[in-house]
């Protein structure tokens, strides 16, 4: 299998030759050319055998369209929305008014930051109980304008700190699902990157939730796993493997509805490609949802909550 | 020097490890060799050095309700390891040992009981099944009791004692935080009256879903009350917890919850409780 670090080396090589392109108005079309068909070729034979390891690490991806960029490739007119009304307002966890495909929604979604400032400000997308509070009150504000509500989940978990303990990380998550649970509009969920257990699932209790195809979504990292159960941190990777976290698996198991297709070679390969496809299965799910009357909606979306995972449980033996 | 009784709480040590015999239990905090019924009559506290031994769901029940009260409506239900999970050991040899060592089908018992002759269905977890781990059958037995309390319509009381979600069964333990919560907001609905009781450890995603979303919310003293444990702070953020970080004096020191008991009064607090309740939900 064709190594990563084969193809980082590629990338980066092209890149700086476009630079230099641009730069100095060399002609480097043909040596440019040779070399993006030889990057796609060792893509190709990269991406038939993914490991789930290989996915946790596509998920992180520096290059990796995130948060921001993303919903504003998705949506069109982005107009956020602030602050918790209880004393904070948190980067990591973001939301607002939108428009998308004709209709206005709420978005919500997980930020990391582009700038190395920025990513600080937004501690790497773990958002704080300020974030989940917003992102419940944003969820009320849509019910009572009857806007549908997407979100889009990108965290490697909520932020782990001891202000966040002290001012109810648990209890602002909890409150986020059980007001996303209790809405009467339509809601879509897309994890995009990493969907990082209780952070992420504060986001992703929707009617329907779609997954990019290189995203994850864990109860645990797969470090964490690899820490707590085996022991070993170099474990991390059959971890991923046991976690069942690609969206494959998940397809499989019942938890996602739709696994997103991603460019060949992931997302950051080509965000404007990656966001069309997003746009389009979202406007086609939330069509869907708006078809089904109000009651309809809800109960299929208590059953399904209600049972989720009961397949797994059987009779007790003897 | 005495102790004053606000600070009792930071020095309340909680063992989970205790060595057990027929007749007698070891102390993990001090050593100390001490009779089970002795223990018993002294809220399974140690006479010697004050520490609270973990109970295991029996032993809870049986200091809360009035005795032969306790009918036991756990569903008959059992984990078939649905993700095939193994790390160093296979789940299914975690779970078959779990089982065999509490008698146990999982980390959570069901009931009907009545404490000082007022009815509750309760659900209590059991610390020694894989840490109280909520997987998705823990999630059916929550989700099953608050239906319960709401076709009854009696109060649900949940004796909490949980590490989290139970990792090996992945993201299908992850929901069983919105399963829970589902079944929780029916509840509401009905006005039936939830009542929370933390112990040590109501951590995780337990206490990021149903155990956050109590009517009333009582921590037992010593309780360890948060979403990330110490270590995943340290090592994420650098940050060092202050003394007595996530215990239940601390936690009614932030408003998160309504009052710390200590274990002995615990069963009163709740009948006082329950009495004043008495009434809800109406009709």
């Amino acid at each position: 299998m064709a190594d990563e670090n084969v193809i980082q080396a590629l990338e980066d090589k092209i890149a700086e030759l476009r630079r230099l392109v641009e730069r100095d108005g060399v002609d480097l079309r043909e040596e440019l050319a040779l070399l993006e068909q030889r990057l796609q070729a060792l893509r190709r034979e990269h991406y038939r055998g993914l490991s789930d390891w290989d996915r946790v690490r596509l998920a992180r991806h520096p290059g990796r369209p995130r948060g921001l960029e993303l919903v504003i490739r998705v949506c069109e007119d982005f107009y956020e929305l602030r602050g918790d009304r209880m004393g904070g307002d948190d980067p990591a966890l973001r939301g607002g008014l939108a428009r998308l495909g004709e209709r206005p929604v709420m978005v919500l979604f997980h930020h990391r930051g582009s700038s190395k400032e920025e990513q600080r400000a937004c501690r790497a997308g773990m958002a704080l109980p300020s974030g989940y509070r917003k992102a419940a009150r944003l969820m009320r504000l849509a019910d009572r304008l009857r806007l549908p509500l997407v979100t889009f989940i990108d965290t490697p978990g909520a932020y782990p700190g001891v202000e966040a303990e002290e001012r109810n990380i648990a209890g602002a998550i909890a409150e986020c699902i059980a007001t996303m649970l209790s809405l009467s509009v339509p809601t879509v969920a897309v994890i995009l990157g990493e969907g990082g257990s209780g952070g992420a699932i504060a986001l992703a209790v929707a009617d329907r939730v779609l997954m990019l195809e290189n995203a994850t979504y864990t109860v645990i990292s797969p470090e964490g796993a690899a820490a707590i159960l085996w022991k070993d941190a170099t474990a991390a990777p059959q971890a991923a493997q046991a976690l069942a976290l690609s969206a494959p698996r998940l397809l499989e198991l019942g938890v996602v509805d739709e696994v997103i297709p991603e460019p060949l070679g992931g997302a950051h390969v080509d965000p404007e490609a990656t966001a069309q496809v997003v746009r389009a299965s979202l406007i086609k799910h939330l069509a869907e949802l708006q078809a089904l009357p109000v009651d309809r909606r809800r109960h299929l979306r208590y059953s399904r909550y209600r049972n989720a995972g009961s397949r797994g449980t059987k009779a007790k033996a003897g | 020097m005495p102790i004053r009784r606000d600070d009792r709480d930071r020095y309340v040590e909680v063992e989970l490890r205790r060595g057990e015999e027929p007749l007698w239990l070891r102390c993990g905090s001090c050593g100390e060799l001490v009779f089970r019924r002795k223990l018993q009559e002294n809220s399974y506290i140690c006479p010697r050095c004050g520490a609270y031994f973990f109970l295991t769901a029996e032993e809870r029940i049986a200091a809360l309700v009035d005795e032969g009260s306790f009918e036991d409506l756990t569903l008959p239900l059992e984990s078939d390891d649905p993700l095939s999970f193994s790390d160093r050991k296979p789940y299914a040899d975690r779970l078959k040992e779990a089982r065999g060592s509490t008698g146990l089908s999982d980390a959570v018992v069901v009931g009907r009981g009545r404490i000082e002759g007022r009815k509750v269905i309760l659900a209590v977890m059991d610390f020694r099944f894989i840490g109280g781990s909520m997987g998705i059958v823990a999630g059916e037995q929550l989700a099953f009791a608050m239906e319960r309390a709401v076709e009854e319509r009696v109060p649900f009381l949940f004796v909490v004692a949980s590490g989290g979600a139970r990792v090996q069964e992945g993201v299908l333990s992850l929901l069983q935080m919105a399963k829970t919560v589902a079944a929780r907001e029916r509840l509401a609905e009905a006005g039936v009256p939830y009542i929370a009781v933390l112990t040590y450890p109501s951590t995780g995603g337990v206490m990021a879903s149903l155990a956050s979303l109590a009517d009333v919310t009582l921590a037992e003293q010593g309780a360890l009350i948060g979403f990330a444990g110490p270590r995943v702070i340290q090592q994420t953020t650098g940050e060092k917890p202050p003394p007595g970080f996530q215990r239940a004096r601390y936690a009614l020191e932030h408003g998160l919850v309504d009052g710390v008991v200590p274990r002995e009064g615990l069963r009163q607090e709740l009948a006082r409780l329950l009495r004043v309740l008495e009434g809800v939900p109406s009709g």
